[in-house]
């Protein structure tokens, strides 16, 4: 497999606090793809984005891109890597300076990376973008950011990502302030621009249920490790470790047959120190075992298509790579549209 | 669970309307609006962004503020009428007998207070007379029963986890035990083991207080794991209401069904669907049902003439022309409505 994106083992710490710990995953080349990151809030889903993105550097391991480590480029190759690796963010209001019109963000990039030798070619890769995330352009351009609304905002995030026509997008949270409705459509336009523009899409999120309905593949983190990682239809249909089974019968469904026990919850607190040994969800774990204060259990495959750092599957094979890509099943390209 | 009929209701809102003047004209954000909420009944109301939820919300505690105004209606609360109130009469009601948890109620915790004061602060401002070692034993146990350590209360809100802070805001909206808690959306930032832990204190705390709860959300997924009863808004207006299983399982509002089919389970994959278009202006509703334009069922008739709520099922009402021609909602028309483009 060629890898569009390697992440090696990748650790962040800060001070003594170990945000993110010795994550490997490969994004193949050979079809877009679209993987979901998963886990509580600080479980280190943006942590892991920024590196991704080049943002910060890791304290231990590499990010490669194309093969080369995004921290030892040269100018020209991270310019080009900041053009072919786009992100999306949660939270539209920072992004927008609220003195320039929505245009500003758009024709910024036009300019920087001139992609359009005429103002009017610049004008037509504008519409086009606004058009495919499903904005009508004489009704967004020309207005300033508190004309639109949040869900509008996070689309005009999304065209600008388009404009540049990248090959991976890392959307963190991109939809978790909008309401179902609009959020079913805005993901509904990643899921195009996937298949259609073969984009992949890295898609950070606590929102198990959009993740099994656009993403191939899913990686469940808990305080910085990876808890269970494979096909949606596994981790998330069928989870095995006892926290994404956890975070599955947490989902609030419409769906009175399920509906939440009185059983209280323990609580942590997402700053907690990280355990030095053992496993880090043992704490919590209502199947806790004596091992799993001893050690940090591998990734055991429990079936196929995903693998559980979890003592439970102890007689399990256990995966034969770092990569939890290794378990993963091929995207979909043929999906239902 | 749905108290006996018998008992009169702790919270009657009748034809409430609420508007924000604006250059162009009113924008009706909660438009002749009638509930009714018996003692101990968990009410939910959903509707899109915009839809009057929070106005609702605010105006359900009189709290409205400029642009907005409550043009009309009355509320009624424990048999007295929040509308006539006097501003005294109206401070001692508020968290003693109706107590709002407000949309980001996280944010508005005071950043430079130690929460013991604030919770304090909260009693205080309503009793007199409580000596500090009954106001600190009060504090210990108000966090108990939202499952906070009695240690917390030393601690700034910047200390506190988003989980942690929305718990210690129901402290604070439950510290005077009120008959009625009103709830806007109060667990949307939070993931969803901490969503879980907080709606369960939620009903935990409803149970001790014995109190009534309308809870605010977006969607029917929350919602339907707490609610008995659940309302939908739409433009300022709710457009159906009733039990639970029957607003999931038989809707009879085209958008009741919508909102409920936007929401994806995880047993099958299937397509997104969002709901085609956009709700209408305010200051500009559409004459006929609010719904219309983006409604695959319209027809003639909800073009021109508003529709009134009418029962459609046991305890079950909606506003919506289809009733009572139909027995319950006809199929989705097959094929997305594009009649009206995503802006
Ligand atoms: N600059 C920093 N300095 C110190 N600690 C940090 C810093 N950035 C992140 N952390 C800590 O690292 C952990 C992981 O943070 P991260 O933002 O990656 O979590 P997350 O999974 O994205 O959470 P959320 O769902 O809340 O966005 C958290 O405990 C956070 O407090
Ligand atoms: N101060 C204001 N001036 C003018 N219009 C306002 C004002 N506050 C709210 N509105 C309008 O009133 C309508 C209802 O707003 P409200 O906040 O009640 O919606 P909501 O249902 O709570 O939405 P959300 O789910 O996003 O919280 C919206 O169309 C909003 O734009
Ligand atoms: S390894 Fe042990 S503590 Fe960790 S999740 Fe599995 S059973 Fe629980
Ligand atoms: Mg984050
Ligand atoms: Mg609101």
């Amino acid at each position: 497999m060629k890898a569009l994106m390697e992440v090696q083992g990748l650790t962040k710490r800060y001070g003594g606090f170990t945000a993110l710990d010795n994550v490997t995953l490969s994004l193949s080349d050979d079809a877009p793809s679209m993987t979901a990151v998963a886990g509580e809030s600080g479980s280190g889903k943006t942590t892991l984005a920024r590196m991704m993105l080049g943002f910060i550097e890791p304290t231990q391991g590499a990010v490669l891109y194309g093969g080369k480590d995004v921290a030892k480029m040269s100018a020209s190759e991270k310019r080009q890597f900041r053009r072919e690796v786009q992100p999306v963010f949660q939270d539209p209001f920072e992004v927008f300076n609220p003195f320039y019109r929505i245009d500003h963000v758009l024709t910024t990039p036009v300019k920087r990376y001139r992609l359009a030798d005429t103002d009017a070619k610049a004008q037509s890769l504008i519409e086009d973008a606004l058009k495919r995330v499903g904005l009508r352009p004489q009704d967004t351009l020309g207005r300033f950011p508190h004309e639109l609304s949040g869900g509008q905002r996070q689309r005009v995030m999304v065209a600008r990502a388009v404009l540049l026509r990248p090959r991976l997008i890392v959307a963190d949270e991109p939809v978790s302030m909008v309401d179902a409705s609009l959020r079913a459509t805005i993901l509904d336009e990643l899921r195009t621009l996937n298949r259609d523009l073969g984009i992949s899409i890295v898609y950070i999120t606590h929102d198990l249920t959009t993740a099994f309905q656009i993403c191939d593949n899913i990686v469940v983190l808990y305080r910085g490790t990876v808890a269970e990682a494979g096909a949606v239809e596994r981790v998330i249909g069928d989870p095995k470790h006892p926290y994404s089974q956890l975070l599955v019968s947490s989902i609030p469904l419409p769906d009175l047959d399920k509906v939440w026990g009185a059983d209280e919850i323990p609580v942590t607190e997402a700053n907690a120190a990280r355990l030095n040994n053992g496993c880090q969800f043992a704490p919590r774990c209502p199947s806790v075992m004596e091992q799993c204060w001893r050690a940090p259990p591998p990734k055991f495959v429990p079936d196929t298509q995903r693998l559980a750092t979890c003592f439970l599957y102890d007689g399990s094979a256990v995966a034969p790579d770092d990569d939890v890509a290794s378990v993963f099943r091929p995207p979909e390209t043929a999906r239902l549209g | 669970m749905s108290a006996p009929k018998e008992v009169d209701p702790v919270l009657e809102v009748t034809n409430l309307n609420v508007h924000y003047d604006t250059g162009h004209g009113p924008a009706k954000a909660v438009n002749d609006v009638s509930i009714s909420l018996k003692p101990g009944e968990r009410l939910g109301l959903i509707g899109e962004s915009g839809s009057g939820k929070t106005t609702m919300a605010t105006a359900l505690m009189r709290l409205t503020r400029p642009p907005g105004r409550i043009a009309s209606g009355s509320v009624m609360l424990d048999g007295k009428d929040i509308m006539a109130m006097s501003a005294r009469e109206l401070r001692e009601t508020r968290l003693r007998d109706i107590a709002l948890i407000p949309q980001g109620a996280m944010s508005s915790l005071n950043p430079v207070m130690r929460l013991e004061e604030q919770i304090i602060d909260a009693i205080v401002a309503h009793t007199s007379g409580m000596k500090r070692a009954a106001l600190n034993a009060r504090v210990e146990e108000l966090l108990t029963n939202v499952g906070l350590a009695a240690e917390v209360a030393r601690r700034f809100p910047h200390e506190l986890s988003g989980g942690m802070k929305q718990r210690a805001a129901m402290a604070i909206a439950t510290s005077l035990s009120p008959k009625v808690i009103v709830a806007d959306e109060p667990t949307s930032a939070l993931d969803v083991v901490v969503q879980r832990q907080v709606m369960q204190t939620l009903g935990r705390l409803q149970d001790g207080l014995g109190a009534a709860v309308v809870l605010i959300g977006h969607d029917m997924g929350l919602v339907a794991q707490f609610a008995d009863r659940v309302g939908v808004m739409y433009a300022g207006k709710i457009v159906e209401i009733g039990p639970v299983r029957q607003m999931i399982e038989a809707p009879r509002h085209p958008y009741t069904r919508l909102l409920v089919d936007s929401l994806p389970g995880i047993k099958v994959k299937q397509a997104l669907i969002g709901i085609p278009g956009l709700p209408p202006p305010l200051v500009n509703l559409p004459p006929g049902c609010s719904f219309s334009p983006r409604c695959p069922f319209a027809f003639e008739r909800c073009k021109n003439e508003v529709p009134q709520p009418q029962e459609v099922g046991d305890r079950q009402q909606a506003a919506c022309h289809l009733y009572p021609e139909h027995s319950a909602l006809p199929p989705m028309p097959v094929g997305p409505n594009d009649t009206e483009a995503q802006p």
